[in-house]
């Protein structure tokens, strides 16, 4: 028994250390009942993995508490295998639109400029080289010409592609969005997945909570279902079945099936 | 323009410059976290924390009641954060039932305490008294290159002079990680920088203005400087940098005009007493919001 402890946790060791993201017995908690409860995820090196589940089901929270964006009941992070807090220039995150104010007096070139921040630190001078990334960055994402439009001039999918020009400047590793394609117009879809899966194409690891159910296995290689707790996860072809969702979903399935906008969250 | 202008004007001016940007920079950043009432509850708990720093030392004196100020203004941020976590109460809400609870807590002290025979009343604390903030050593222009006539100068200039320069140094150096965390605190997180006590430090630097501030000016400048001229300046320009400096130069305005225009003003339309330059430049600085509000070139938002 304990030999195969031992072995267990050794085993666990090396998946963490080939794992660019890393999560494990993750709990958070709002109130009184956990938003997400016990959570193991082991994101594979570069594959596009979706984090999908219903209304309430926690996906945010547990990109956030990954991240340290929100601070966890319980729980570790590491990144190839090291604490999360060495390890944050490795990772660019794409918070959910929605959650900042874009009547901001801050123009499309600056915030790109922003997922420059730990390059630049506080005073460092911003030099052509800086300039040059961004505006290439934002040429990634079809925004080369709104580079000096204020931000909340931007349509919804505009905005999105802001976001992620500033992931893309932050030159990482690994890419954690939150709902890329909330609210964005078709276009701008193609464009984010293109980018993406670019990412993907390059070595580098993509993970995403995503609300589509019909586009997860277009889009992603790998899926993970959360209700709260893990429901299942692994390649989509073995994870991504419709006895997992009918247990991630539970009887609102059908309702999710036939809108996908109800399950977004 | 002479030796009567030096001694009786431009120490008042200039300490109400100081005060104006001194309050306006925090202000900007104050303004886009929807903070802005912070400054007007740090300005109004400001009055139990003189009260019972004259009650303990029983002296009014500059070092007890800054003291007692910031203590208060210190005890007013946390009683606020308890109020919003515990209570789960909107921020605005909170704030305001700490301020009016502190500050009525602080005129019923003023008033069951001996202070009737010392300068010390709500009046004071809310008008503040800048023309009397005076020069007598001054004789001139030459007296600005005279060092012991400069030993002379009111002590609220230099005190101050060091707030505002505390308060700028700090928005210099940490300009990047506030701008950050106040567009997306999300993000600002992921990249490792710590949000709460970047924010815990800028309400410090606010209070630091406003404690500083209010002994001169009395709190309604404070209060107006906060948000009139960061809010102004956000319908000059869609950049932040922009915003900070449009608010730097109307916050100077008002104190330059306002001072004018309460000290001769009235006598120019033929009245004859001047009006207190406290209220006219925060009027003034009102006028300048209601300006931008209506011709200002970014006033309208998303589009």
């Amino acid at each position: 028994m304990n030999i195969s402890l031992v072995t267990s946790q050794d085993t666990d060791l090396a998946t963490r250390a080939a794992s660019p993201l890393a999560v494990r017995g993750m709990t958070v908690s709002y109130g009184q009942t956990p938003a997400i409860f016990s959570v193991d995820m082991t994101v594979r090196a570069g594959a596009m993995t979706a984090i999908v589940g219903p209304n309430g089901a926690g996906k945010s929270t547990l990109l956030k508490a990954a991240l340290g964006v929100i601070a966890p009941l319980a729980g570790s992070v590491t990144v190839f295998g090291e604490p999360m807090a060495d390890m944050r220039d490795r990772i660019a995150y794409v918070p959910q639109r929605a959650s900042v104010d874009w009547d901001f007096p801050v123009r499309v070139i600056d915030v790109v400029m922003m997922g420059m921040y730990r390059k630049l630190g506080l005073l460092g001078r911003i030099r052509g080289q800086h300039k040059a990334l961004a505006q290439e960055c934002l040429g990634r994402v079809g925004m080369a010409d709104f580079a000096h439009r204020q931000i909340g001039q931007l349509s919804g999918g505009q905005q999105q592609r802001v976001f992620l020009a500033r992931a893309l400047a932050q030159e990482a590793d690994i890419y954690v969005l939150d709902e890329p394609f909330a609210g964005v117009d078709a276009a701008t879809e193609k464009a984010i997945i293109a980018v993406l899966q670019g990412l993907r194409d390059a070595g580098k690891t993509v993970l995403a909570v995503h609300h589509d159910l019909a586009t997860v296995p277009d889009y992603f290689d790998d899926v993970l279902l959360l209700n709260t707790q893990v429901v299942a996860a692994g390649p989509v072809a073995e994870a991504f079945t419709e006895d997992n969702l009918q247990a991630a979903y539970g009887g609102r399935l059908t309702t999710a099936r036939a809108d996908p906008e109800s399950v977004a969250g | 323009m002479g030796a009567e202008f030096v001694a009786l004007s431009l120490p008042p001016i200039l300490i109400g410059v100081l005060v104006a940007v001194a309050c306006a920079l925090p202000g900007n950043f104050l303004l886009l976290r929807r903070q802005a009432l912070i400054g007007d509850a740090i300005s109004h708990v400001v009055l139990p924390g003189i009260v019972v720093a004259f009650l303990v030392t029983g002296l009014i004196a500059t070092g007890p009641m800054l003291l007692g100020a910031a203590a208060a203004a210190v005890i007013a941020v946390i009683a606020i954060e308890a109020v919003r976590r515990l209570g789960r109460i909107e921020a605005g809400a909170a704030m305001g039932v700490i301020f009016t609870a502190m500050f009525a807590g602080g005129v019923l002290l003023l008033e069951q305490s001996d202070t009737s025979s010392v300068h010390l009343d709500v009046e004071h604390a809310l008008y503040g008294n800048l023309e009397s903030l005076i020069w007598l050593d001054a004789t001139g222009w030459a007296s600005l290159l005279d060092p012991a006539a400069l030993a002379g100068l009111p002590v609220e200039l230099p005190r101050m002079a060091l707030a505002l320069v505390v308060i700028a140094l700090f928005l210099w150096l940490f300009w990047r990680p506030l701008a950050l965390s106040t567009f997306d605190e999300g993000f600002a997180r992921g990249l490792g920088i710590r949000t709460a006590p970047l924010g815990l430090a800028l309400v410090i630097m606010s209070a630091i203005a406003a404690v500083a501030a209010f002994d001169a000016v009395g709190s309604i400048i404070v209060i107006a400087m906060f948000i009139c001229p960061p809010a102004a300046a956000r319908m000059m320009t869609n950049r932040l940098g922009h915003q900070v400096a449009w608010s730097v130069v109307f916050a100077a305005l008002a104190a330059v005009l306002g001072y004018v225009l309460a000290g001769y003003g009235p006598l120019w339309i033929g009245a004859d007493a001047s009006v207190s330059a406290a209220g006219m430049i925060a009027t003034l600085s009102g006028i300048i919001l209601g300006v931008a509000a209506v011709a200002g070139p970014h006033r309208t938002r998303n589009g």
